[in-house]
C-alpha cells in the first residue's frame, strides 16, 4: 500500500489487516502514556484546504503517538490566499522533506492528484462528496467492536448519500466486509446512479427501521434546502431523522452511528444521540487509533518483509518516558528501521 | 518561375469519386491531375491518398487574449500537421470575437498561419447571451459562422432572434451552438450518470444539452435558419438531431474525436487532461455518436481542439478547465474507430464542413486544375502511438497518450505551399 486514497482499492484483506492493526493501538492508546517510537523520524504533514478540526487533531494525535513529526498547513495563513497551486504547495511541503501528507479538499480526487506529483505517501483525509477512506476504517472498526464483525450485518445509511464522502466510503467498506447496505433517502438525495453499488435502496426510514441492525445518520446541511433537495429540514426530519419514537423501535443490540458533528433534533434526536446504543463517542476514539494503523502501515512497514500483524508495536515498543527519551533513538527504533 | 510540386503516386480521392493519379501544383493552384506528371520537387505519395485538404469547423486556438495555451500560428500548425488546410477559429477569445476590429485583428494574425483560419463570430455581445452582436458588420469580413461556443444562447427568444435575423442578411451565413441548458448543466464537471456518483463529483445530465437540441431545432423551424449543432455527445442529440434532418430542416452537426473514442470512465483516475465540455458520455452515447457519423445524421466531424497551458490543467478536476487538444489527432481516431469507407470519413472532415463554413469555393473541392492547391496526403494503413508532449501546440492536453491510431498525415499543401512535408511542419 503506497498511498490510503479510495476505499475502492481495499480488498478484504487489506481491510482486515488495518483492522487487526487497529487493535494494536487501540492497545496503546488504552495505556498510561499512550505512545511508541514507531515513527520516530518521521514527518507527517496535514494539508487541510478545508475546514475539519477533528479530522486534523485526529490524525496529528495518532501521528504524536507514533512519535512522528507533524506539520500542519494551515491554507488561511497559507501562500494559497496568495494563489499558489496546489501542485506548488504539494511540492513544496515535500521540499521540506515530509513523508506523508494527509490530504484534505474539498475537490474530488484532489489527494490522487498530489500523489501523482509528489514521492510522499498520500493520504485521503476527505475529499469533496468522494470518499473518507479513514472514516470508513474507523466505522468498520466500531462495528467490528461491538458486534464482532460484518458478516450479514444489515447497515442503514440514511440522509444526504448524494453529497457525502462518508457514505461512499463506507458503502464499499462496509459491503466488502459483508455487510448488507440499504440507502435511505429521498431520489434528491441519492447519487444519480446506483450502477455498480452493493446497496439496495429505500425511500422511507420507517420502512426498513425494523429490519437493520445498524442505523448510520449522515449529516443534514441546511444548504440542500436552498438548493430545493428537500422542502424544509421539518420534512426532513419527519422522513429519515433518527427521532426518539424511531430509536424505540430499534433492538435492543442495534448500533447507531453519525460521522459528526451532529445537528441534534434534525438528523438524530438529542435522545438518540446519547443513547447506550449510540456509539459515536467510540467512532471518534477509534479514529486516532486506526490513523495510527493507517500511517504506521505507510510508513513504520516500509521496508519489512514479514507479515504486518507480526509488526505490530508490542511492548517491547517502549513508550517515550520523557522529553529525553523522545528525542533519542531507541533500540527499538532502530529495530523498527531495520526491519 | 516559381517553383512547382508534384504529389506523385497516390491516389485521388474526392467527392465525386477516386482515381490514381499524379497532381501537380504552381502558384497556389491545383495544374495538372493525371498519371506520371513531374514538376520541380516531388513529394511522394506512394501507398498514400491525395485528398482535399481537411477542414476543422471547431478549433480554439486562443488569440487573441490566451497566447501562453496557443497562438494562431501554432494552433495552425497542429492543424496543418493534422491535414487540416482551414480551421474556423472559435470566438471565446479575450476579448471575443464579436466585432469588426477583433474579426480583422485575426484575419491579420492569420496570415502567419499554416493553414487558412476563419474566426467564427460571437452571437451575442461577450458571448454574453444578453444583446446581438453585429453579425452583418462581422458577415461583411467574410465570416459565416457564428456562435457563442463555451456557452449556449440560453434566452429562448434571443435566441429566435438572432436566427431570424441571420436570415435576412445578405450572406449565406450559419449559427452554430454550443448546445447546453445552463441550468440543467450548473456545476457539473463530467456527465452525471455511473462514474460521476462514483467518483462524487457533481455531473452535467444528457438533457442538458438535449433540451437545448431540442429547442434550436423548434427555433430552426421557425424561423427558417441555418443551424449547426456543436460536439453532439449524447444518444438522444443524436436522435433529435436525425430526426430534425429527415424532416427536411437545414440543420448540420458535429461530433468530436473525443466523443467517438473516449467514455467517461476515463475520468476515474481524476485526470482533469479528460475534463471537457460536453463532456465524456457513456458507451451507448459513444456507439450512438458513431452510428450518428455513419448514418450521416452527425454530417461533420470536428475537432473542438482546446489547448490549456499545463498549469491550468495541473489542479483538481473540477477546478481545471474543460478542453482537449484534437487537431493533429482527429484524423487518426476517426480512421481508428469509424467502420466507414475512407472517402466517407473524408466527406465529414472536408467538403462537407467546407460546405457549412461557405468555404466550398476554396476548400474541399474537386481534385482538379484550376482549383485552389488546398490538399493533405494520408497514409491510411500508418500504425502510430500517440506519444506524451508530441505536438506542435503550446498546451500538453492530450487525451490519447498512449493509444495506437490509424492512418497518419504525410504531407499537406494550403493554398500551393507544402506547410506539412513527411510529418514534418516546414515552418
Amino acid at each position: 500500500m503506497r498511498h490510503l486514497l479510495d476505499t475502492a482499492s481495499l480488498d478484504r484483506p487489506a481491510i482486515e489487516e488495518l483492522l487487526t492493526l487497529t487493535d494494536s493501538f487501540v492497545e496503546v492508546s488504552g495505556r498510561q502514556i499512550p505512545k511508541v517510537p514507531a515513527l520516530r523520524g518521521r514527518t507527517v504533514a496535514s494539508l487541510f484546504y478545508e475546514d475539519s478540526t477533528r479530522t486534523r487533531l485526529s490524525f496529528e494525535t495518532a501521528a504524536k503517538r507514533l512519535s512522528a513529526d507533524t506539520m500542519t498547513f494551515s491554507v488561511s495563513t497559507s501562500s494559497v490566499n496568495k494563489g499558489e497551486s496546489l501542485r506548488d504547495t504539494a511540492l513544496t511541503i515535500e521540499a521540506m522533506g515530509v513523508d506523508a501528507v494527509v490530504v484534505r479538499h474539498r475537490s474530488a480526487g484532489a489527494p490522487h492528484r498530489v500523489a501523482s506529483w509528489i514521492d510522499a505517501q498520500v493520504i485521503n483525509g476527505g475529499d469533496g462528496w468522494h470518499d473518507h477512506p479513514t472514516q470508513a476504517l474507523l466505522d468498520c472498526y466500531t462495528l467490528r467492536q461491538r458486534l464482532g464483525g460484518l458478516d450479514g450485518v444489515r447497515v442503514a445509511i440514511v440522509g444526504d448519500v448524494k453529497h457525502s464522502r462518508v457514505a461512499r466510503g463506507d458503502v464499499h467498506a462496509f459491503a466488502t466486509l459483508g455487510a448488507e447496505v440499504t440507502l435511505v433517502a429521498p431520489p434528491t438525495l441519492l447519487p444519480p446512479s446506483l450502477a455498480g453499488w452493493p446497496v439496495r435502496v429505500a425511500h422511507r426510514l420507517d420502512d426498513v427501521l425494523d429490519e437493520v441492525d445498524v442505523v448510520y445518520l449522515l449529516r443534514m446541511q441546511q444548504e440542500r434546502m436552498t438548493e430545493a433537495l428537500v422542502p424544509s429540514l421539518r420534512e426532513y426530519t419527519a422522513g429519515y431523522g433518527l427521532t426518539r419514537a424511531r430509536a424505540g423501535r430499534l433492538g435492543p443490540d442495534a448500533v447507531i452511528m453519525h460521522p459528526g458533528p451532529m445537528n441534534r433534533g434534525v438528523e438524530i434526536a438529542p435522545e438518540a444521540a446519547d443513547d447506550p446504543r449510540a456509539v459515536i463517542v467510540d467512532q471518534v476514539r477509534n479514529g486516532v487509533a486506526v490513523r495510527m494503523a493507517v500511517l504506521f502501515r505507510l510508513l513504520g512497514a516500509e521496508g519489512r518483509t514479514g507479515s504486518l500483524g507480526a509488526d505490530a508495536p508490542t511492548d517491547t515498543d517502549a513508550p517515550a518516558d520523557t522529553p529525553a527519551d523522545a528525542d533519542a533513538p531507541t533500540d527499538a527504533d532502530k529495530e523498527s528501521s531495520r526491519a | 518561375m516559381p517553383e512547382s510540386l508534384v504529389l506523385k503516386g497516390g491516389r485521388v480521392v474526392e467527392q465525386a469519386g477516386e482515381r490514381v493519379a499524379d497532381v501537380v501544383v504552381s502558384e497556389g493552384r491545383i495544374v495538372a491531375v493525371g498519371p506520371d506528371l513531374s514538376a520541380d520537387r516531388v513529394l511522394d505519395a506512394g501507398g498514400c491518398v491525395v485528398a482535399p485538404g481537411l477542414v476543422d469547423l471547431h478549433a480554439h486556438l486562443r488569440q487573441p487574449g490566451q497566447e501562453e495555451a496557443e497562438t494562431i500560428e501554432t494552433g495552425s500548425r497542429c492543424a496543418a500537421l493534422g491535414g487540416f488546410t482551414a480551421v474556423v477559429a472559435m470566438p471565446n477569445t479575450t476579448p471575443a470575437i464579436d466585432s469588426a476590429a477583433v474579426v480583422r485583428e485575426v484575419q491579420e494574425l492569420a496570415r502567419a498561419a499554416l493553414c487558412a483560419v476563419h474566426p467564427a463570430g460571437a452571437i451575442t455581445v461577450g458571448r454574453a447571451g444578453e444583446r446581438l452582436a453585429p453579425l452583418a458588420e462581422m458577415a461583411e469580413l467574410g465570416v459565416r459562422l457564428f456562435t457563442d461556443d463555451g456557452t449556449g444562447v440560453q434566452d429562448d427568444l434571443l435566441m429566435r432572434r438572432a436566427m431570424e435575423y441571420a436570415v435576412g442578411l445578405p450572406h449565406d451565413v450559419v449559427l452554430a451552438q454550443h448546445c447546453e441548458n445552463a441550468e440543467l448543466a450548473a456545476g457539473g464537471h463530467m456527465h452525471e450518470g455511473e462514474w460521476s456518483s462514483r467518483l462524487g463529483m457533481a455531473g452535467q445530465p444528457s438533457e442538458a444539452e438535449e433540451a437545448m437540441v431540442a429547442r434550436d431545432i423548434a427555433l430552426a423551424r421557425l424561423t427558417g435558419c441555418r443551424v449547426h449543432m456543436q460536439h453532439m455527445s449524447t444518444a438522444g442529440s443524436v436522435a433529435l438531431v436525425a430526426a430534425a434532418r429527415a424532416s427536411g430542416l437545414a440543420i448540420s452537426a458535429e461530433a468530436t474525436p473525443h466523443h467517438l473514442l473516449l467514455t467517461h470512465a476515463a475520468c476515474a483516475s481524476f485526470d482533469p487532461v479528460f475534463k471537457v465540455n460536453p463532456p465524456l458520455r457513456t458507451e451507448e452515447d459513444v456507439a450512438a455518436v458513431r452510428r450518428g457519423v455513419a448514418d450521416g445524421a452527425l454530417d461533420v466531424i470536428a475537432t473542438d481542439h482546446a489547448p490549456h497551458t499545463p498549469d491550468a490543467k495541473d489542479e483538481p478536476f473540477d477546478q481545471a478547465p474543460p478542453g482537449m487538444l484534437g487537431l493533429e489527432f482527429a484524423l487518426g481516431v476517426a480512421l481508428s474507430v469509424l467502420d466507414l469507407p475512407l472517402g466517407e470519413v473524408l466527406a465529414r472532415m472536408s467538403w462537407r464542413p467546407a460546405a457549412v463554413a461557405g468555404l466550398a469555393g476554396t476548400q474541399g473541392g474537386p481534385v482538379e486544375p484550376g482549383r485552389p492547391a488546398n490538399l493533405c496526403v494520408i497514409d491510411p494503413e500508418a500504425s502510430w502511438t500517440v506519444e506524451a508532449g508530441a505536438t506542435a501546440s503550446r498546451s500538453r492536453n492530450i487525451p490519447y497518450v498512449g493509444r495506437t491510431l490509424k492512418g497518419r498525415v504525410r504531407h499537406t499543401v494550403s493554398a500551393g505551399e507544402p506547410v506539412v512535408v513527411d510529418g514534418v511542419a516546414q515552418r
